[in-house]
């Protein structure tokens, strides 16, 4: 099966639709008509040279800024009007390049508010976190390997952990689907192997659809089943990672030859 | 601190302070401005300390009602109690209304923005009132005498001031442990972050203000009485006063913690009343160099140094 007709069957049941999208700051065109389909359940990559706009491309997709023209739709509504918050609300969470946790809250903590957005209604703000959600806090910080660490604070973890600590805090809140910026980057080589085989898991177990920026090849050619890459703020190329591995326009972008 | 520790340390300040009053009579006064002070401290530090925004404006809320319980009592024609009553919870309540409203404002500023915009207010609202006459303009306004001897209104303000400040230890303990408070620290602590977890940011900052300002208006209301005497800039709407105060004694005590305001504001409080009585003429040089020696070696207050010291202690 070819690149375009996995993409074309899958597109049924697409639980993320991007289409035309344009993004510009100043002169400079981060992103240009960028296409792409990501169906439900599916573990998909985004690659690309430094400053090819994959960053760009995913803060506009999580309502970070609006975009100049195009749309984007998730489980079939469009959002490309929507804030960061709600968008968030509907279960597209996203994950950040230089981590962001609570760094003077405990890890425990940093879980309990990180519960799904739909269960922090009014009423509920008074009430004290239930048995329950520390049940289940206690539940993902040893799915991520944190449990140890469950009563420091967010900020004396080390980087890796922190990388975890994020991934916690996503899972917490039950997404439907999870934008990872560079999820191994800084990690400690050793743990990377650790991490991927979560991120599987969590694919597999919660079925929380994946879409991963990553710069290592190797990672990410192990990981994702499909991959698009950016180059110069457009889509230069799709398909399975073998395809993406031979692709001579891909390895050109990469080594500058373009 | 183990949890009975802490319970018996609660309770026997809270008997300390009930108490007080009764042996030390010549004091009431004093303790009554105490109880204030603390009210001051703990409510800036909902948005101060445990959001993490720094408002110079709160004493708005301060002025606002006691204004507006000024007014009650002048114009309602209650009896005093009743008059009293009836003004602190249009106080407290108009007070509220001014925070939904400047915070839907100012609110959506970030850092320094929002502390900016806050003073401005604070200036603006003295202004406004000295040159309001329904509320005596630059006059200012007096409530109602006290009914009853001296020695009865000293207790009776020194009391209601005490509840007051009890009442606000109880409330925000009990927001802070709840899934608000945990709200406000994430927003302190990377609100990018937070809203991009789902939560409403502005929402909950607009109500950590409304909790203080519905505080601190029951507070106005009744230290318009308490004082005997209301002036626009001095009073009301002391920014350069109270308004300062408020956020010193939050940062000296440690802010973002309950403890920490009420130790800064006893501090606070006692340093200044022993600067003006024993350095009468140099008192403002020296609560300026107070405010010095606090910032450079209590960045993080009393408590964020002692837990810094013995880190055993707050497990």
């Amino acid at each position: 099966m070819g690149a375009r007709q996995v993409a074309g069957a899958l597109r049924v049941n697409a639980i993320l639709e991007v289409r035309g999208v344009r993004k510009s700051f100043g002169g400079v065109a981060a992103n240009r008509d960028i296409d792409l389909t990501i169906p439900r359940g599916g573990i998909y990559g985004l690659i690309g040279p430094n400053g090819s706009g994959k960053t760009t491309l995913f803060n506009s997709i999580v309502g970070h800024h609006p975009i100049d023209a195009g749309s984007i739709r998730f489980a079939g509504r469009e959002i490309s009007s929507l804030r960061v918050p709600q968008i968030a609300r509907l279960g597209l969470l996203r994950t950040f390049q230089q981590t962001r946790t609570y760094v003077r809250m405990t890890c425990l903590q940093n879980l309990l508010i990180s519960i799904p957005p739909a269960e922090l209604g009014w009423k509920s703000w008074f009430r004290e976190s239930p048995a329950a959600d520390r049940l289940k806090a206690a539940e993902i910080l040893d799915f991520v390997g944190l449990s140890p660490a469950r009563d420091a604070r967010a900020g004396e973890l080390s980087f890796g952990q922190q990388k975890l600590l994020e991934l916690a805090m996503a899972l917490m809140s039950e997404p439907a689907m999870l934008l990872l910026d560079e999820p191994t980057a800084g990690v400690n080589p050793t743990l990377i192997n650790e991490l991927l085989e979560r991120l599987r898991r969590i694919n597999a177990e919660r079925g929380i659809t994946l879409f991963v920026i990553e710069h290592n090849m190797p990672v990410i050619m192990g990981l994702a089943e499909y991959i698009y890459c950016l180059a110069h703020g457009e889509l230069l190329a799709q398909g399975r990672p073998e395809e993406i591995q031979t692709d001579p326009r891909v390895l050109d972008a990469y080594l500058g030859a373009r | 601190m183990s949890r009975i520790a802490c319970g018996a340390a609660w309770g026997g300040a809270s008997l300390a302070a009930a108490v007080a009053p009764l042996l030390l009579p010549t004091w009431q006064t004093q303790l009554a401005f105490l109880w204030v002070m603390i009210v001051f401290a703990l409510t800036w530090d909902v948005l101060g300390g445990q959001a993490g925004y720094n408002s110079f404006g709160n004493v708005v809320f301060f002025g606002v009602g006691m204004y507006a319980c000024a007014v009650v009592q002048r114009d309602s024609g209650l009896g005093y109690f009743q008059g009293l009553f009836a003004g602190t919870a249009c106080g407290a309540a108009l007070a509220v209304v001014a925070a939904a409203i400047l915070g839907a404002g100012l609110l959506g500023l970030r850092g320094h923005y929002f502390a900016i915009g806050t003073l401005g207010v604070g200036i603006a609202a003295g202004e406004l009132a000295a040159g309001w006459d329904f509320i005596g303009a630059g006059g200012g306004m007096v409530p109602p005498p006290f009914p009853g001897g001296l020695g009865g209104r000293e207790r009776f303000f020194c009391y209601l001031c005490l509840s007051i400040a009890a009442l606000t230890v109880a409330l925000l303990r009990w927001l802070y442990a709840g899934r608000f408070g945990l709200a406000l620290n994430a927003i302190r602590d990377d609100e990018d972050k937070a809203e991009a977890m789902g939560l409403y940011t502005t929402r909950y900052k607009i109500t950590a203000w409304c909790v203080a300002a519905f505080l601190l208006g029951l507070t106005g209301g009744v230290f318009g009485n308490l004082a005997g005497f209301i002036d626009p800039r001095e009073v009301a709407f002391a920014g350069s006063t109270f308004g300062v105060w408020m956020v010193l004694m939050a940062i000296l005590g440690g802010k973002g913690t309950l403890l920490g305001p009420i130790i800064g504001a006893v501090i606070f409080h006692v340093t200044k009343e022993l600067f003006w009585t024993y350095l009468l003429g140099w008192q403002r040089v020296a609560l300026g160099l107070l405010v010095v020696l606090i910032v450079v070696f209590f960045p993080t207050g009393i408590l964020g140094w002692a837990r810094a010291r013995w880190p055993e202690r707050f497990a």
